[in-house]
């Protein structure tokens, strides 16, 4: 686990915007104005390379281990960072009423999010990130700001909230701005789809992005048992309504289930709900719980021990699979899984959340294993956590 | 915000029943098979579905959730969506969308066999003037490119195409030659006997990736018994044949079709491992059509449809016995019944539409420039019987489309709206066949309670269903893989904002 912020010293900062972290290298590509970058002094080795006429460049700032490094008047972000979490290339948003640097995009993750808003219309009995009623458009700038300083190659991002279809157009604008900046990299947005249900909003994104693609969840193959997982009545029919609309406006679509206990007592009767009624979509992931937020105030309603659901999970995925529906498994250790699924198995927990258990220590398949939310309690922890040793049969002729 | 129970969200207005049909078990009579307008489907307790029906069940019983699932009850339609129920329902008839696909060819009415089931009432190999001229044929081409659709299907066929190849091989040419503009994605297949098939046709095949269906009705002797030829050599040509293309064109290049006469009846293994020792992987078992001099010998080769039906229910367990045992056989119409029950959707099969097939799917041109809607209407016009002629090739599509024999043919062509289909639980996977039922009942309606048509489908669907039901894990395996397997038709866009 490599955490998204840290304290720093902030010195001579003004206005505090979104800074690129650069190194030498970094300016020689050209791609950032040097008022939207701070030069890492950390990552100049020898002292005598900052030359003066280095420094004397319109740097935002600088980024430096000790006060003594920063040249004097001038911006400057003093961390105490051994762990690494700062590293040039990442992009970070400076709070100096909290003293403390926020990592808002990390070179070279694949989990890179853009937190669109806290406020959602749902109120699902798991959620990891509780919604918060404010206002807070100010973030469709944040992130139009942010998607300028993101590496061309980057690899993926994902939008994320809150429910980031609450931003209406403000949501076109982003991923206008992803289009534009970052064509080449595939865009996943995580809605509920409600909001689609509205005559035309799903349209506007028609071309919007040339890779894009929406994740949505679905609860239940009936109305009572989706609206009671996301505690809002009618929100199933607008979620199906949504897909029909995205899939209309020829948008690709992937369904999230999280495993939570009444969604597991009709998996399969979900999954054969999904192949006779949206059998267009392109994936379908099948979550582990994440332990946290309202989670943890509904253990008892939703904990079920993945040991537990290991049949219906394998009739599920089996299901799918024969019927050409790409499945995946998220967050699901590979101890918990039978050895069928383990194909279907990804090391979805981003790093920065990501953990292992003393039983992992020496596991054979630690390095492929989606490990543990850092989060993640004894109460949480299935029983068939353990070691896998070599000595099990097949373990080393597994192919992915 | 306070969290709330499971009470909370099941909706305050008593459950609608939706559409639905139904048919007792045959195997299991206190149990029901329930349809919806879209053909998903429950299999229940009739007591139970009595009670649903009555409305004596509580709001919250489990059976309301499987049946709101499938599309048969609406809880609270304030709450839910009838949306997917309109999905399904378009993309199970998406065979609609674009128009016919499938274009039939009839390049020569000659053949070198005598069959007594032929339905083609073919000419004997020298009586040229059944051959389609130049000029018939360049017109057919015009028509073809005057349809909607873009994928088409050509399929040439006879009497024996290539006992007219020249013709074969300029239609060929010249669809591709003017495909050059028109961008279709075109497929050919020749319905041949492959007796005469030699090296320089095979080569001309390859250049225009042609796909052969031929017919092999089983061993020698029965093969022989059923196809004569005078020189009696009509299994061994067949398999030369069915050789000499695969040797070039590759091994999945050629499908055979088994016509069932009364002789066949007697030995479905005999058949079935005669496909087997000659690599096919698919089996077509067809009874007998009322047609062409099939009508004529009815009482030499034909038999009933429940001998068929028994025929076909011993066939089936030793197709799936050849499946356990390693080998992958499917049965071309069973796979067609499963598609329909075990996915949501369309298909590309002619014959099972509603509306039917007949002009709104297939057309074929007859060598003599008339149009017929389907291969049926032509061979009752070989009969002397030309209710169903659509016109000729100098007219236009639009001209077949609006004439007297197409709207009689709509007229009873919905299954949905054809008194005995309509109540009946399997017409969401089932089709209209008015030719059919036209050539046999002398109605394009027809009457269901003695149709053959009709109590085939209803034997094939019980006995798929049964079988599926009953079966262990692995025939359960082996259909649902036929089901899979089976082609479809053009993807549907579904319905947006509806309901």
């Amino acid at each position: 686990m490599l955490p998204l912020d840290t304290k720093a010293k902030l010195t001579n900062w003004g206005h505090a915007p979104l800074l690129k972290v650069a190194d030498l290298a970094e300016m020689a590509v050209g791609r950032f104005p040097f008022e939207r970058m701070a030069l890492d002094l950390r990552s100049i080795g020898q002292k005598s390379a900052a030359t003066a006429e280095l420094v004397g460049l319109p740097w935002a700032g600088f980024i430096a281990n000790q006060d003594a490094q920063l040249p004097s008047g001038r911006p400057g972000v003093v961390l105490d960072d051994r762990a690494g979490i700062v590293r040039p290339g990442d992009v970070i948003e400076l709070q100096p009423l909290r003293s403390r640097v926020l990592v808002r995009y990390r070179r070279g993750d694949a989990s890179n999010v853009l937190f669109a808003t806290e406020q959602c219309n749902s109120y699902c009995m798991m959620c990891s990130q509780p919604p918060h009623d404010v206002d807070d458009a100010w973030r469709i700038e944040q992130m139009c700001e942010l998607v300028k300083l993101i590496d061309a190659d980057t690899p993926s991002l994902a939008i994320s909230g809150g429910e980031p279809t609450l931003l209406g157009a403000g949501l076109n604008r982003v991923i206008g701005h992803c289009a534009d900046r970052l064509p080449a990299t595939p865009l996943h947005v995580l809605t509920n789809g409600r909001r689609f249900s509205a005559h035309g909003y799903a349209a506007t994104f028609e071309a919007a992005h040339p890779a894009l693609s929406w994740g949505v969840p679905l609860y239940g193959d009936h109305f009572c048992l989706h609206d009671y997982v996301v505690q809002s009545s009618g929100a199933f029919a607008e979620t199906i309504k949504g897909l029909y609309a995205l899939h209309q406006a020829g948008q690709r679509i992937e369904i999230r289930v999280v495993l939570v206990k009444p969604t597991v007592e009709r998996l399969q009767e979900l999954v054969r709900y999904l192949y006779r009624n949206l059998p267009f979509v392109e994936h379908v992931a099948l979550m582990g719980i994440e332990p946290t937020g309202f989670a943890k105030a509904h253990y008892d309603d939703i904990w079920i021990d993945p040991a537990d659901m290991a049949d219906a999970l394998e009739a599920a995925v089996e299901f799918l699979a024969a019927r050409s529906m790409a499945v995946s498994l998220f967050n699901l250790p590979l101890c918990a899984l039978s050895r069928s699924l383990w194909p279907f198995a990804r090391q979805s927990i981003s790093n920065w959340k990501r953990d292992y258990l003393p039983p992992c220590e020496g596991c054979l398949v630690r390095e492929r294993c989606a490990g543990f939310f850092s989060w993640t309690t004894d109460a949480w922890t299935s029983r068939a956590i353990r070691t896998i040793t070599h000595h099990e049969e097949g373990v080393s002729c597994e192919k992915h | 915000m306070k969290f709330r129970g499971r009470e909370a969200f099941t909706g305050s207005r008593p459950y609608r029943l939706l559409p639905l049909r139904f048919r007792r078990l045959p195997w299991d009579p206190s149990r029901a098979f329930v349809s919806s307008m879209s053909g998903d489907w429950l299999l229940m307790e009739h007591a139970t579905l009595e009670r649903v029906i009555d409305r004596v069940l509580a709001a919250d019983d489990p059976v309301l959730t499987d049946m709101e699932a499938r599309h048969l009850i609406a809880r609270d339609i304030d709450r839910s969506t009838l949306a997917p129920l309109l999905s399904q329902y378009k993309a199970r008839k998406a065979y609609l969308s674009q128009g016919p696909a499938l274009h039939i060819i009839v390049v020569s009415l000659r053949c070198h066999h005598t069959c007594s089931y032929c339905q083609v009432s073919r000419k004997p190999t020298g009586a040229s003037s059944f051959d389609m001229s130049e000029e018939v044929a360049n017109t057919v081409v015009e028509r073809l490119f005057e349809w909607p659709s873009h994928t088409l299907t050509v399929e040439l066929q006879g009497g024996e195409p290539l006992l007219h190849f020249e013709r074969v091989h300029g239609l060929l040419s010249r669809i591709i030659e003017r495909n050059q503009r028109e961008h279709r994605e075109i497929r050919f297949v020749i319905a041949s006997t492959l007796h005469d098939l030699t090296d320089e046709q095979v080569q001309v095949l390859k250049t225009y990736n042609v796909q052969l269906s031929t017919s092999l009705d089983g061993p020698e002797a029965l093969h022989n018994a059923n196809r004569p030829r005078p020189e009696r050599d009509s299994h061994a040509r067949t398999l030369a044949g069915i050789e000499r293309a695969r040797a070039t064109l590759g091994p999945g290049s050629v499908s055979a079709l088994t016509t069932i006469t009364r002789r066949s009846l007697e030995d479905p293994l005999a058949i079935i491992h005669e496909y087997r020792r000659r690599d096919f992987h698919s089996i077509s078992l067809r009874p007998l059509s009322p047609y062409g001099f099939a009508r004529k010998t009815v009482a030499r080769t034909g038999y009933s449809i429940d001998e068929f039906l028994a025929f076909y229910r011993k066939a089936l367990e030793i197709i799936l016995s050849v499946n356990h045992d390693g080998y992958e056989l499917e049965e071309g119409y069973a796979s067609l019944l499963l598609s329909q029950l075990h996915t949501p959707f369309s298909h590309g099969y002619v014959d099972l539409r509603s509306p039917t097939g007949a002009g709104l799917g297939a057309v074929v041109y007859d060598y003599d420039g008339q149009v017929y809607p389907s291969d049926e209407a032509r061979m009752l016009a070989a009969m002397g019987d030309t209710s169903f002629a659509l016109g000729r090739v100098e007219e236009s599509p639009r001209t077949w489309l609006s004439s007297p024999a197409m709207r009689r043919i709509l007229d009873a062509g919905v299954a949905e709206a054809l008194p005995g289909c309509s109540d009946c639980a399997y017409v969401p996977l089932c089709g209209a066949d008015p030719i059919d039922h036209y050539a046999r009942q002398g109605d394009p309606v027809g009457h269901r309670p003695t149709s053959d048509f009709c109590r085939k489908q209803m034997g094939m669907f019980d006995l798929l269903l049964e079988r599926w039901e009953l079966g262990s894990d692995a025939d359960r395996r082996v259909l649902e893989q036929w089901a899979l397997k089976a082609p479809r038709s053009t993807p549907s866009d579904d319905v947006s904002e509806a309901g």
